[in-house]
């Protein structure tokens, strides 16, 4: 499903974000990114999602070639997937029931369907009595709830989380990791880029770890090590 | 289609509505720009007005010999009237003009008692001709110069007052010219301001800019609605620089009507009320639309 083949990322300083990087992930599939900040993890994931194109290799999503995409194939592109992010990146003037509805929204589905789906997401995020609220009415955890009922409203294949426990306590990240594995069990594919410890081993599922830009480790079921 | 037309057109009014202050601040200088845009239109009537009024000033008498008869004045007169340099031509018969010269020498008993004893009138008959426009004098006075004319003329003002003629003549033109270099350089600079504060206010919208684009929403799903944004701006800048110039034409009417008589800007912009709402909303909502156009276009990439 996500296929990496022999991928490089070299900035204009002559900086190498990443050196020759291949992996592949099969679908329904839930994969750690691990690594140290600066190891490669965002690029991994902006060069997914089209935010970046490879200096060298291919990066495969599907039927498409990501690095191959025009800007104008991207928006209908990333309507196959969900993403995550640290600071949440919800729209501020948004209230939580229109940032979720607004994945919907770009991709042309009908008002009755929203009207419908979008209370039920979030519900199955806890969010119900709080569809009302803006983003900044809520708290860290609550925001990252809201991003990722808009990650899956629209049921990506892959749902691609950036270090989506960075800005939380304990107790928001173990709800976090929870709805992530919950999202998983419904058979979506599952990126999770993060250098946390707890959240790794307390997966048990596939790591792949990065280091300076290499893959260093890629275990079935890994453990967070440092390199 | 209509379901995206109409999603465009909810965020855009969403936008604008939620984002208070900043859409606040882009109507004020909008309104502003649109202001300046009103006072060109006003000051292209004024200059209009000053123009035609100096012009109205400048014509050309035919003064004709004591011995040439009516009818054959009234023939010129006709012949003056066909010619497409001409807007107006006045005849003055001998009594007229003896009549005019009466009542605005009435106080002067010297030239009255000198007149009466007179037995006969010694004012000559003329034609006031004007010009459509003040280059076109030099031709009718050689039209008059014509030898088949010459004989019933006695002389024309023209030769005598060339000078000051073609001097008003650079006037209008160089009045009517300025005006337009004026107007043309102001409505770039108020444009460009428009286009720079929207710029700054889609500039602060960036990062959702990029949100959108994240979660798949299509380059004119993400531009749409700044547009609509920018067109409503347009709009409600429209309305209130409407508002704000009444009481001001109002206000300075007076003034400008003793520089230039028989001006009256405030009934100008009473009687022409909705053609300049129209103007306004038409400069505001263009503009406002295409400046968001623009702006977003440098955030639509990846």
């Amino acid at each position: 499903m996500i296929v990496f083949q022999g991928v490089s990322k070299n900035f204009n300083g002559g900086s190498s974000a990443l050196e020759e990087i291949d992996f592949e992930i099969g679908p329904g599939e839930f994969v750690s990114l691990s690594g140290r900040s600066g190891a490669g993890k965002s690029t991994v994931i902006k060069l997914l999602i089209g935010e970046d194109k490879p200096s060298k290799g291919r990066v495969f999503f599907g039927q498409y070639e990501v690095n191959k995409l025009k800007d104008d194939d991207l928006p209908a592109f990333r309507r196959h997937i969900g993403v995550v992010f640290q600071d949440f990146r919800l729209l501020p003037t948004k209230t939580a029931y229109e940032n979720v509805a607004f994945a919907l929204e770009v991709a042309g589905r009908p008002a009755r369907e929203i009207t419908e789906l979008v209370p039920q997401i979030l519900d199955m995020v806890g969010l119900g009595d709080k569809m009302k609220n803006f983003p900044k009415q809520l708290s860290g955890g609550e925001c990252q709830r809201v991003a990722i009922a808009r990650a899956m409203i629209h049921r990506p294949e892959v749902v691609i989380a950036d270090e989506p426990t960075g800005n939380l306590d304990p107790f928001h990240t173990f709800e976090i990791m929870k709805l992530l594995e919950k999202i998983n069990e419904l058979g979506t594919t599952v990126l999770l880029a993060t250098h946390d410890k707890d959240v790794i081993n307390s997966l048990e599922k596939r790591v792949i770890t990065l280091d300076n830009g290499r893959i260093v480790r890629d275990e079935k079921k890994g453990k967070y090590m440092l390199v | 289609m209509f379901t995206i037309l109409s999603r465009i057109f909810h965020f855009g009014f969403d936008n604008f509505r939620r984002n208070g202050w900043l859409s606040a601040a882009t109507v004020a200088i909008m309104t502003l720009a649109l202001l300046v845009f009103a006072g060109l239109i006003m000051f292209g009537v004024i200059t209009n007005r000053a123009a035609a009024s100096i012009q109205d000033k400048i014509d050309i008498s035919v003064y004709f010999n004591t011995n040439t008869s009516e009818d054959e004045i009234l023939n010129i007169r006709q012949s003056l009237q066909g010619l497409s340099e001409v807007s107006n031509v006045d005849y003055i018969s001998r009594d007229k003009a003896l009549d005019i010269f009466k009542t605005n020498h009435a106080s002067d008993p010297t030239i009255t008692q000198a007149i009466n004893e007179l037995s006969t009138n010694p004012l000559e008959a003329s034609l006031n001709i004007k010009a459509k426009n003040p280059d076109q004098y030099a031709a009718i006075a050689q039209y008059l110069s014509s030898s088949d004319l010459s004989q019933y003329i006695d002389s024309v003002s023209y030769t005598q007052n060339q000078d000051i003629i073609n001097r008003l003549a650079k006037i209008v033109k160089g009045v009517e010219s300025g005006a337009i270099v004026v107007i043309i350089f102001l409505a770039f600079i108020a444009g460009l301001v428009v286009f720079n504060t929207i710029r700054l206010a889609i500039y602060s919208n960036r990062d959702e800019i990029s949100i959108m684009r994240v979660v798949g929403a299509s380059n004119s799903l993400v531009r749409g609605p700044y547009m609509v944004d920018g067109m409503i701006c347009g709009a409600i800048a429209a309305l209130v620089s409407i508002v704000i110039a009444a009481p001001i034409t109002y206000f300075v009417s007076p003034y400008l009507n003793v520089f230039i008589p028989g001006l009256d800007i405030f009934q100008y912009f009473y009687t022409n009320i909705f053609q300049f709402f129209a103007y306004e909303l038409l400069f505001g909502v263009v503009i406002g639309g295409l400046s968001s156009f623009i702006a977003v276009r440098k955030y639509l990439k990846n």
